[in-house]
């Protein structure tokens, strides 16, 4: 069963078109990831399923509801957490949640009865009377997580939930999600981070200048869309071993003093670096960043 | 029409409890001051107005500008930076509520805030005896209405707004000295200006009559709510929703 499909959507800003025919399928229980560089139209397509704006065309069907028509009803089961935190500043930890569930139209009972569990997920027990401002970077995402769960949602949309966390809550957000995925919840996330996309998502699809350019589980795509071995040289001299490179490996790319050899078998690669001290190199199995990058490219984007 | 707003209501009177001190001190300090000081301090050398003391005259004018100054700050000021700096609507959005439920929730609760400002004179009125007779208690629906039509009027540019249309508004709309002393064409300008028809209606109450029009003063006052509250939804709209 789906609980959010979305065909042919675009969206345009004036001549500027953000999201150009995105169709999405996300299955009941699964963690679905949306990845793409900066300005990919991510955040958008997120906005579009959440009916917080109007797509120019196409169909999108959230948790059975047309959206954006009956997008309020369909958001009484969804939680969000944004890409910036907004938690409210005027509150304590423990009133954000009563509070927040109240535009759920929840009874205070009902809240308050749920605000030590939902504190203990997001590892702030003891924290119920903090104020806002008294919270590390950490700890505002996992109660901002713990906000979109007040309402005991069916899905919950991320928007890049661990972007300027640090190792140690990185970690700890995955493994939230990963229990959230355990209980049955439905997520969507955006990421820019291809080992989060990586370690959480049964499937996810690759977002660029507004279309899907490639979708499917984390080892299909790299199984689809690159060699399986990776090694990576730089080094004195790198240039000249690059052209040889050419001759013994399928695909040789260069981005700023690395050189990246893409192959089925790296044997060859590695005997010919078997001589050269001046070169140091990494040998290693392909990633979805590997995938990410052929797709999307080595350019910057701003 | 849903009941949503109510939540959004609620949360900033959740706000309001725990400054409550702070921000009824701000909101009153101001106006009573003014009540005070040039209620007996001008009003010493002025003979009766209208038939009252000068105090006694100066107070509804008293009364609606402090109502206007806390509905225009709390909706203008800090329902913007709820808006734009705090990024509290956003949260909001997420959940089952509209724009459109936001929008209504921070006019009721500015034009709820206006009332008890309003409400607070008026018991300072009544407990200084500047009030002639009970009928002075219909200054509660006038104190909200005021209240409502200036929460509605809303834009960005808060200190504009505040030096280019209120205070000169305080000057005409009979706040400090009967308007009918104005040049004519001043006195349509006031008439046109929801102030005006605040006072109009609160005066008359404080010296213990009706007032003579009292249906039109409400239906100006009615009509700023109404157009104020539609553009209010349809740039907020314009700005959420795009």
């Amino acid at each position: 069963m789906n609980v959010l499909s979305a065909r042919g959507v675009r969206k345009s800003y004036g001549a500027n078109e953000v999201v150009c025919g995105v169709d999405l399928r996300v299955a009941s229980g699964e963690c679905f990831g949306l990845l793409g560089p900066n300005g990919a139209g991510k955040t958008t397509t997120l906005k579009l399923c959440l009916g917080l704006i109007r797509p120019n065309a196409g169909e999108i069907e959230l948790l059975g509801e047309p959206v954006p028509r009956r997008a309020r009803e369909a958001r009484t089961r969804v939680g969000v957490v944004p890409q910036s935190d907004n938690l409210d500043p005027d509150f304590t930890v423990a009133e954000n949640l009563l509070v927040y569930g109240r535009y759920f139209g929840m009874a205070a009972g009902d809240i308050e009865a749920r605000i030590p569990a939902l504190l203990g997920f997001a590892g702030l027990a003891g924290r119920a009377d903090s104020r806002i401002s008294a919270l590390s970077g950490g700890m505002k995402r996992r109660l901002t997580l713990a906000r979109a769960l007040v309402n005991d949602p069916q899905l919950v949309f991320m928007d890049e939930p661990t972007t300027g966390l640090d190792p140690q809550a990185r970690h700890l957000i995955w493994e939230r999600l990963r229990r959230l995925t355990q209980e049955g919840k439905t997520l969507v996330l955006t990421t820019h981070f291809m080992e989060e996309a990586e370690r959480l998502c049964h499937r996810l699809a690759i977002l660029d200048n507004g279309r899907i350019i490639a979708e499917g589980s984390p080892r299909a795509l790299i199984a689809e869309h690159i060699e399986s071995q990776v090694v990576e040289v730089h080094g004195a001299g790198y240039e000249a071993w690059m052209e040889r490179a050419k001759a013994i490996c399928p695909r040789v790319e260069r981005a700023g003093d690395t050189v990246y050899c893409y192959a089925e078998d790296a044997e060859p690669v590695l005997q010919s670096l078997a001589g050269q001290s001046e070169l140091a190199y990494l040998h290693r199995p392909a990633s979805l960043e590997d995938v990410f990058l052929k797709l999307t490219g080595r350019d910057l984007r701003d | 029409m849903s009941l949503r707003w109510v939540a959004v209501w609620r949360r900033n009177m959740l706000v309001w409890r725990k400054l409550m001190a702070a921000s009824v001190l701000t909101n009153l300090a101001d106006p009573l001051i003014m009540l005070f000081g040039l209620g007996y301090g001008l009003g010493a050398l002025l003979p009766s107005i209208e038939g009252m003391p000068y105090i006694a005259f100066f107070a509804a004018g008293s009364l609606c500008t402090a109502t206007m100054y806390t509905a225009s700050f709390e909706s203008m000021f800090s329902g913007f930076s709820r808006m734009h700096g705090q990024r509290t609507w956003d949260a909001i959005l997420y959940a089952p509520l509209v724009i459109d439920d936001i929008v209504a929730g921070e006019v009721m609760w500015a034009a709820s805030k206006a009332w008890l400002t309003g409400s607070t004179i008026l018991a300072v009125i009544v407990v200084f005896g500047f009030a002639a007779s009970p009928l002075v208690l219909l200054t509660l629906p006038a104190a909200f209405l005021v209240g409502v039509a200036f929460s509605s009027i809303n834009w960005d540019f808060f200190s504009f707004y505040m030096t280019l249309v209120m205070t000169p508004m305080m000057m005409i709309s009979g706040v400090f000295f009967p308007a009918e002393r104005l040049p004519a064409p001043l006195l349509a300008v006031a008439q046109a200006l929801p102030l005006y028809h605040g006072v109009e209606l609160v005066r008359p109450v404080i010296a213990g009559r009706l007032p003579e029009q009292p249906l039109l003063h409400a239906l100006v006052l009615l009509g700023y709510a109404a157009v104020g509250y539609s553009l209010a939804i349809y740039f907020a709209r314009r700005r959420f929703s795009e």
